[in-house]
């Protein structure tokens, strides 16, 4: 019997793969490797590329990932995949996309503030009517 | 017959509004079950990445991140998860709460909060106080990607890596069950070393090999760390909205039932009157003949 080794790969949003495999293959920072039973413990980052799983000669269980990070302990494999395009450009475009979100709320907080003092206005205008109603069916 | 044309009204009115409260309920229910799943989804991620951090604080103590220092704290950054849409019973109202007495017992410290907010709720309730809102993301839907969420928790690192901010916390919903959801506020950086440091002692000394090194592993891992955390919130905070509806939506359709009977019962009063009335009057009359 060949030797197996446990893999997960995970992912933020989701469980992908949870089994043993004789061979796991990853696109680490500094190149590609091959991850065997009984490999030393390493922790690396991923680029984007194709994890291979070789469950046994025949069965192969293929995944892209977009980064991520790779833990190996002699027994187990882990894979931290990441779902979205990373790059420190995209994550800074996103970041002041959300800034300039919150900026334009506050810019339009005038308009909200209208709105809420209107409604305000609205329901002290509604009290009066019935007030004054009240008033004229007392007097009739 | 003319009798009691306002009641017939009202009550088929009333009906019409049932029958939207029970769809809303129905499709809360359907929908619970799946932010549920993803709820569940995500929890082996934020899991493995723990573990893996706690390895790496034990194998390698002499390299200090900033996200694991503590410090003395002047300015707080929350991140605040709340629903898009309202008609969820007082799930975003009991979050507010808990946010603005803690809010005021950081005053009172001289400590300053800066937000940060996911969902409309939350945006417009903290821009109408006034606070001080530096970042939202809003209208992530049902099913929402960490790549949504990126962007704001990197405005809330950066700010922390600029020491703008001392400390961050995440504040939410947590799912207890279908009928309870309770809102909890978490700290997230800098990391809880308890957290990280229990189970350490069994295991032998051992260290990684890293690639490229060290440093950059633990960067990389940490802001993982954080995501995933924020992003389980999120997802957690999902499922609190569906099953806070369906619960919302179900007393509704109930009290509105109960209306309905009760206006049903006045008009059958009035009804039986007219009758009543109507041949005491023609009895009367044929009595005069």
């Amino acid at each position: 019997m060949t030797m197996t080794i446990h893999v997960d790969i995970v992912s933020a949003e989701q469980e992908i793969y949870s089994g043993l495999a004789e061979m796991v293959f990853a696109p680490a920072e500094m190149g590609q490797v091959g991850i065997a039973p009984r490999h030393a413990s390493l922790i690396t980052n991923l680029v984007p590329g194709e994890v291979r799983v070789k469950i046994n000669e025949k069965e192969d269980y293929a995944y892209y990932v977009s980064g991520g990070v790779l833990e190996v302990q002699p027994h187990i494999v882990t894979v931290l995949a990441d779902t979205a395009i990373r790059a420190k450009d995209i994550d800074e475009a996103a970041a002041l996309e959300a800034k300039a979100k919150a900026e334009e709320a506050l810019q339009n907080k005038t308009g909200k503030a209208d709105y809420a003092k209107a409604q305000a206005q609205l329901a002290e205008a509604m009290m009066q009517l019935r007030t004054l109603d009240r008033l004229r069916k007392r007097t009739s | 017959m003319a009798v009691g044309k306002e009641i017939r009204s009202q009550i088929s009115s009333i009906k019409n509004t049932q029958k939207i409260t029970r769809a809303m309920e129905m499709v809360a229910a359907s929908k619970m079950r799946k932010t549920k799943d993803k709820m569940e989804a995500t929890r082996p991620y934020s899991k493995k990445i723990s573990q893996i951090i706690r390895h790496l604080a034990q194998a390698n103590p002499e390299y200090q991140h900033p996200f694991l220092i503590e410090k003395e704290v002047n300015r707080v950054g929350v991140i605040v998860i709340t629903s898009d849409r309202g008609l969820c019973g007082g799930l975003n109202s009991n979050l507010f709460r808990k946010l603005v007495i803690q809010f005021r017992d950081w005053e009172k410290e001289g400590k300053e909060v800066d937000l940060c907010a996911i969902g409309s709720k939350g945006a417009s309730f903290f821009n109408g106080i006034g606070a001080n809102l530096t970042g939202q993301v809003t209208k992530l839907g049902d099913t929402p990607h960490l790549n949504d969420i990126i962007g704001i928790i990197k405005l809330m690192l950066d700010a922390f890596y600029d020491e703008k901010i001392d400390a961050l916390y995440v504040a939410h919903n947590e799912f207890v069950n279908t009928m309870t959801q309770k809102p909890v506020l978490t700290r997230l950086l800098p990391v809880a070393a308890g957290e990280l440091e229990d189970e350490l002692q069994a295991q032998g000394h051992w260290d990684y090999i890293y690639e490229p090194d060290a440093k950059e592993v633990l960067n990389n891992l940490l802001t993982r760390y954080i995501e995933s955390i924020v992003y389980q919130g999120l997802v957690e905070n999902n499922a609190c909205e569906q099953a806070a509806r369906m619960v919302a939506m179900k007393s509704a359709s109930d009290n509105a039932g109960n209306i309905i009977g009760e206006l049903q019962l006045v008009y059958n009063k009035a009804r039986q009157a007219a009758i009543t009335q109507e041949i005491s009057e023609i009895v009367s009359g044929a009595a005069a003949v």
